[in-house]
């Protein structure tokens, strides 16, 4: 079933995408992750234009997240100061890099960059998950109980303090900006929510509990896409609702089954594979990057 | 010009009486399309063109008389392409070289009853800008020789490979030397515009007659609207897009809350 995409200006096969968006979405309701930083990868291996693909990733990170958020809003796991002072950072983040994204496209190095930026992150969180869950493996098989690490970090000597009540916390507001910023950037460049650097971050960094880290990050991430969607639409033109829509549909349905997956999963098993995944497509990009490649010329339009 | 060349057939035909043999009959080529207008909707997958027509003439060949050669052509609109090509920097590919071809059509075919310099000659395909050589414009080229042709070369290899340009010797069909036709495939990434469709009738290289006519092909329905949404009303678009996006969000938790239950 073909369907046309009106901005990508292509027609692409309907079940194709549904079934992206599917498989993506039982990842991330396996993992409680976003996804994007794989669905990005494949919409460009399948012919979308990266511009549209980063553009209209953004604007189906709003619903899947926003639907995550809704779960965790009843639970009560939202620090919503937290997520607003991320979200403070991340707005400034987000504006810089779609204007950031607007240069490189007209330098025509979008592609390098979108590479660059996938290989450095994901081998780095991938790394580090790989390093953490390994260890965890190795002393939970000695029967030792894993250590919760929340100390009082350079975090809690900056000025501007503030109290989040949530989080348990009492720490200044630069560490959560500049964390926002720093997202907000690598949302608007690479098309995804950001939660696999930010939760990381929010736990070593800020010392936030486990337990409200995730629909934090998520109520972050809902509001930071949904800027991130606006200013994509407005200064590049590059958000295919019909492309969102279908990926849509598509992760919504498979985050259902991934999570009644990953119930049946335990935490350290999931971050290893978690982990071995996001290695996996890391070494792909970073392959792509060196070896020749069949066609060394490529065409676009003037300003894209 | 088709005046002329109905006055010269009156004239021929008046004419009849008296043995002309050494004079090649007059020829006029009568074309037409199957479709003018071409709309990109929801379901677009490509589409075909078929050109078809007959070649009238004043009295029937003789077989001291060249063989006619039809050349059938459709060209998009024209615009700038950017050309890059990449070069190891560092261990990796980037891209680095690039070139503006400063007008390429954005969809060309061409289609020919023989071989393409048997039907229409070097001198005609330069005046009425027939090969793609001759299509593509490339003046203020940074490159030269070998490394001009190059980006040249890639231009009409990718366009080629993503069906975008079709170049078929033989591609005609001529019958008897009088009915023909010709069959072009339009791939899904055509971009909007008026399209042009040439059909030229050549007799020893030289043309003898032209027919053209147009296709317009433009985005329709939800497709057009959206277009035209995202361009001129971006921010009214990208609240559009937020909401369609909420709503789901909320529909899906929603549905699975009532499924759980």
């Amino acid at each position: 079933m073909q369907i046309y995409l009106p901005i990508a200006e292509m027609s692409v096969n309907a079940l194709t995408l549904l079934g992206l968006g599917g498989a993506v979405g039982v990842l991330s309701g396996l993992f409680g992750v976003g996804g994007g930083f794989l669905l990005t990868p494949l919409l460009i291996f399948i012919g979308i234009p990266p511009a549209v693909a980063v553009a209209s990733q953004a604007n189906q990170i709003v619903a899947s997240s926003f639907s995550g958020v809704l779960a965790h809003w009843r639970r009560k796991t939202v620090d919503v100061k937290m997520g607003l002072v991320l979200l403070a950072g991340g707005l400034v983040g987000s504006w810089f890099g779609v204007w950031l994204f607007a240069l490189v496209r007209a330098l025509g190095q979008v592609e390098l960059m979108v590479s660059l930026c996938y290989v450095v992150f994901l081998g780095v969180v991938g790394g580090l998950m790989m390093v953490e869950s390994l260890r965890t493996l190795r002393t939970r098989r000695r029967g030792a109980p894993a250590a919760v690490r929340r100390g009082h970090s350079w975090a809690h000597r900056l000025p501007l303090k503030l109290r989040f009540r949530e989080s348990k916390l009492y720490i200044s507001a630069i560490p959560p900006l500049v964390i926002g910023l720093f997202v907000g950037v690598l949302a608007a460049i690479m098309g995804v929510g950001g939660g696999f650097v930010m939760i990381p971050a929010m736990i070593y960094l800020l010392g936030m509990p486990t337990s409200v880290v995730i629909g934090t990050s998520l109520f972050q991430i809902t509001l930071l896409a949904g800027f991130t969607t606006l200013l994509h639409a407005q200064q590049n033109q590059t958000v295919d609702v019909v492309l969102a829509v279908l990926l849509i549909v598509g992760g919504v349905i498979g985050a259902q089954f991934g999570a009644q997956l990953g119930a049946r999963l335990r935490g350290e098993q999931l971050r290893f594979l978690l982990a071995a995944l996001v290695l996996a497509v890391c070494a792909k990009l970073a392959v792509d990057l060196v070896v020749t490649p069949d066609e060394l010329f490529s065409l676009s339009r003037p300003g894209q | 010009m088709k005046a002329a060349a109905l006055f010269a057939a009156a004239f021929a035909l008046g004419a009849a009486a008296q043995p002309a043999e050494q004079t090649p009959p007059v020829e006029r080529v009568i074309a037409a399309l199957d479709q003018n207008r071409i709309a990109i909707t929801a379901g677009f997958d490509g589409t075909e063109i078929f050109v078809y027509g007959a070649v009238a003439r004043d009295r029937l060949p003789g077989p001291q008389d060249a063989e006619v050669g039809v050349v059938v052509m459709i060209t998009g609109p024209s615009a700038p392409v950017v050309v890059r090509r990449k070069a190891r920097t560092l261990g990796i590919w980037v891209n680095r070289d690039s070139e503006v071809i400063d007008a390429a059509p954005s969809y060309y075919a061409i289609a020919t009853s023989g071989a393409f310099y048997d039907t229409i000659s070097h001198t005609e395909d330069l005046r009425r800008r027939v090969s793609l050589e001759h299509t593509l414009r490339f003046v203020g080229s940074r490159s030269e020789g070998e490394a001009r042709e190059a980006f040249l070369d890639a231009v009409v290899r990718l366009r080629r490979d993503s069906g975008l340009y079709v170049i078929a010797p033989q591609g005609v069909q001529l019958i008897e030397g009088t009915l023909f036709n010709a069959r072009f495939a339009l791939p899904a990434n055509i971009v909007e515009g008026p399209y042009s469709a040439r059909v030229l009738l050549t007799r020893q290289g030289a043309v003898v007659d032209a027919f053209e006519a147009q296709v317009d092909v433009a985005k329709a329905g939800v497709e057009r609207w959206l277009f035209d949404l995202a361009r001129e009303q971006s921010l009214l678009y990208g609240v559009m897009a937020i909401m369609v996006a909420l709503v789901a969000g909320l529909a899906a938790s929603e549905a699975f809350r009532w499924l759980k239950r």
